[in-house]
């Protein structure tokens, strides 16, 4: 294993020790809670968490590197964000509702409204990694919490 | 005025800092970085440290290298480079430097050889905008165009930008962040790109324009000092001058 690889794998083992990351592909609804650093009126750092949640359309990149983008429609006007899995910055991941799609990127959502961007319930085999990108995730992730 | 350090370029990555930014990184790995030559003011009229990298096969260093490595009592190094420093930042001959030279949050220049472009047109070497798609150019449409004025002065300027070999030239990156140290791997973490390919030597030296954290180890950040940190007493290299250094090291861990 090159150095690069080993310092990424050292962080990995070291952010996912921090929180759960529930198993999801695109397709799922998930709450991201977000940590957000604001300044008081009297200038002194305070940290909050706010909730940001929505469909998961994409799942790109692997192990460190790795991040899902999220859209939501907020009053009215389509919103996407993307965050680092592993990000400090994410406090941690909800999965709400599992969806059951045919895609691995959803970007044809961002084309729809109302009823046709609805996605259906995955009701079958709820516990089982349904996606290919839960399956090729390094076991570290998951072995601290088992 | 400390010394600097030889590193390889690894590559680059992403760090995730403990404030929730994640910054790219390039990855610098110093391996057998060691004193191989001091320069001294009575002897050579200034002061420097030469230092050397990377192992090598005695078999592929000239007579001449072997010498002077003998005579340091070192292992062959791949790459040679001399610092120059003040007084106070001379080193023992054959002491080992360690990235804890260099303090997390502090910057330095990285200098490095670009990556070779080969021999390039205008356009690419210095961003001339070519000539038009049409209108009756032809052929000439990446050309540079005119190289100066009529029979007055009747000659092209010494330094006109024309096409030649691109990129392979020395380069310093100046005022770059040191995101992490890992002293265990001998890696530091620069924030941003640094030049060069990736397995290319670079040095590592304090940033000219930024001050120097107090922390920094003084006269450098030595391996025995480090290792004498962490368990047995100094190794066989312990001098007068290590234990002084072995506080400030202290510190940084």
């Amino acid at each position: 294993m090159n150095d690069i690889k080993k310092l990424e794998e050292k962080q990995l083992k070291k952010l996912a020790a921090e929180k759960k990351i529930p198993d999801f592909s695109s397709g799922d609804t998930v709450r991201v809670n977000v940590k957000i650093t604001e300044t008081t009126s009297k200038g002194e750092p305070r940290t909050r968490i706010q909730a940001y949640e929505g469909v998961c359309i994409a799942r790109s990149g692997k192990g460190l590197n790795a991040s899902f983008t999220v859209r939501k429609i907020s009053y009215g006007e389509g919103v996407e964000r993307v965050f680092p899995l592993y990000s400090p910055n994410i406090d941690s991941i909800e999965l709400v509702r599992r969806g059951s799609v045919r895609r691995a990127k959803l970007y044809y959502l961002r084309g729809r409204r109302g009823k046709s961007a609805r996605i259906a319930e995955d009701t079958r085999g709820n516990n089982k990694p349904k996606s290919t990108d839960a399956a090729t995730q390094p076991p570290a992730i998951d072995a601290p919490e088992k | 005025m400390r010394t600097g350090l030889i590193a390889k370029k690894l590559g680059m990555t992403r760090y995730f800092e403990e404030t929730g930014r994640h910054v790219p990184v390039s990855v610098l790995k110093v391996e057998g970085c060691q004193v191989v030559a001091v320069q001294t003011q009575e002897k050579n009229g200034y002061t420097a440290v030469q230092l050397g990298a990377g192992a090598t096969k005695a078999k592929n260093v000239s007579k001449a290298v072997r010498g002077h490595m003998a005579k340091a009592k070192v292992e062959p190094k791949a790459k040679l480079v001399e610092f120059r420093v003040s007084e106070d930042g001379l080193l023992d001959v054959g002491a080992e430097l360690c990235v804890t030279h260099f303090v997390p949050g502090q910057f330095v220049d990285v200098t490095g050889v670009t990556m070779g472009k080969g021999f390039q047109g205008a356009m690419k070497r210095w961003n001339f905008a070519g000539l038009r798609a049409s209108h009756g150019v032809s052929i000439s449409h990446r050309s540079l165009g005119s190289t100066g004025q009529r029979q007055d002065p009747g000659k092209v300027f010494k330094g006109k930008k024309m096409p030649g070999q691109m990129g392979s030239v020395q380069r310093t990156v100046q005022n770059l962040r040191v995101v992490a140290v890992d002293a265990e791997e001998g890696l530091i973490l620069v924030e941003g790109a640094v030049p060069g390919h990736k397995d290319g030597w670079m040095t590592i030296q304090d940033a000219v324009k930024k001050e120097l954290p107090k922390d920094a180890p003084k006269p450098a950040g030595l391996k025995a000092a480090a290792k004498a940190e962490t368990a047995a007493p100094a190794p066989e290299a312990a001098s007068a001058e290590e234990p002084a250094v072995a506080e400030p090291a202290a510190e940084t861990e």
